[in-house]
């Protein structure tokens, strides 16, 4: 068992799955019909993209679990994804903004891992990439649309930002397992993932009217299994079934 | 029983998308390749989207109707690589979807990559007036946007460009 390539691999597929997780809060939730689809349609890729990445770490675990196992089975400090993506929804403009800013991410990660030495990851971020790109495309669409809006959904979507901004910093954090993947040749280098991020960022900001925040400390951990308390109650609600009646299937 | 290559593929054209059922799913290229060894016979496939739920559904039926004819075993194999494109949909499957009442992708996919880049004209599949509009990137399923006709003021599917 590659326990760095494991690692890694959990990195991105918990991101998926957590982000996943939260959208598919909104479904039948919606602002309306439409934005309830898209981010219920989004939240489908995300968690498609999670199943193939926990099939692939199954098979580097080598221990003879499945996706499911992956999935259902951890705790919470087993967890690898990001802080940002287990933040509450919110309202509707602060989901887009959690959306915008790790698509620009998830966007740039992707495409760089393309270029992975390892043939499955490469695989898998070929085909992700495609869906990503219509995520991204909508997420910025929507920051626009709310940020230029009335004055009510341009504070609205200003605090979100201000709020948010604090786990932005731990996208480009690089972990032990970041850094062993790079210097194998199946990582991705974090510091190239962070120039695209702050240009698109700035340029979606400034056609959304939308003041960049200043540069302030940063919250992370999750990469290292120390979650905010919000990621507990997400596995509570997901995990429910397998954990009361284990095995249980379909 | 031995098949040839061949006689697979045109079996596999029995075996239609569940959630667009004009489809077969060589119209969609989601086939990618047959290969036999003895009596064994492999069929790859590749997701149009990374949740396709019918792509649980499709190996049943793969296996289903190949099991019918008496072949045996039968594995079914899915690669994500190359990643699969709305480029591969067959002229017969285009047609048919414009027949079912959701427009066919727009060949020469712009480059997606661009933000905003203007959508290509969608004709409407019911009226084929070209003053349309998008109501939703997203629709009823993956692979699907949201259209309106201005014209006949029919709402219709997209299937995007991928």
């Amino acid at each position: 068992m590659n326990n760095n390539l494991l690692n890694y691999v959990l990195q991105i597929s918990d991101n998926a799955m957590i982000l996943g997780h939260r959208l598919s809060e909104w479904c039948g939730h919606g602002p309306i019909l439409e934005q309830d689809i898209a981010l219920t349609n989004i939240a489908l890729d995300l968690i498609g993209q999670a199943r193939s990445l926990y099939q692939y770490a199954a098979t580097v675990d080598g221990q003879g679990k499945t996706e499911d196992d992956l999935a259902y089975l951890r705790i919470e400090t087993k967890y690898k994804n990001v802080l940002l993506v287990e933040q509450p929804n919110g309202h509707f403009g602060s989901t887009i903004v959690r959306q915008f800013l790790f698509d620009a991410y998830h966007y740039a990660f992707y495409k760089a891992l393309v270029n992975s030495a390892d043939e499955t990851l490469s695989a898998i971020a070929e085909k992700s990439l495609k869906e990503v790109t219509y995520h991204l495309r909508f997420s910025s669409e929507w920051m626009i649309r709310l940020g230029d809006g009335t004055e009510e959904s341009h504070q609205k979507m200003q605090d979100a930002l201000n709020s948010l901004w604090a786990f932005t910093g731990e996208l480009f954090e690089m972990s032990d397992a970041d850094t062993s993947a790079l210097e194998a040749g199946y990582g991705v280098d974090l510091s190239s993932v962070k120039s695209f991020w702050d240009e698109k960022i700035s340029e979606i900001l400034k056609m959304a009217t939308l003041e960049k925040p200043e540069e302030a400390w940063m919250q992370s951990g999750g990469k290292q299994g120390r979650h905010t308390e919000h990621l507990g109650y997400i596995l509570t609600e997901m995990q429910y079934m397998q954990r009361t009646y284990p095995g249980q299937e379909w | 029983m031995v098949a040839t290559t061949e006689q697979i593929w045109k079996i596999l054209e029995e075996v239609t998308d569940p959630e667009i059922p004009v489809l077969t799913i060589i119209d969609l290229g989601i086939v990618r390749d047959v290969k036999i060894d003895g009596e064994e016979i492999e069929v790859i496939i590749t997701p149009t989207y990374s949740g396709c739920p019918a792509m649980n559904m499709i190996e049943v039926n793969i296996k289903a109707v190949l099991q019918e004819k008496g072949f045996h075993p039968i594995k079914v194999t899915t690669i994500l690589s190359p990643a699969w494109t709305t480029d591969w949909l067959s002229e017969a499957g285009r047609e048919k979807l414009t027949k079912y009442g959701i427009a066919p992708p727009v060949q020469g996919a712009y480059d997606k990559s661009a933000l905003f880049s203007a959508e290509r004209v969608v004709p409407c599949p019911h009226c084929n007036s070209s003053n349309t509009s998008m109501i939703s990137l997203f629709g009823s399923t993956a692979c699907k946007s949201l259209y309106k006709c201005n014209s006949c003021l029919e709402p219709f599917d997209y299937f995007k460009c991928h």
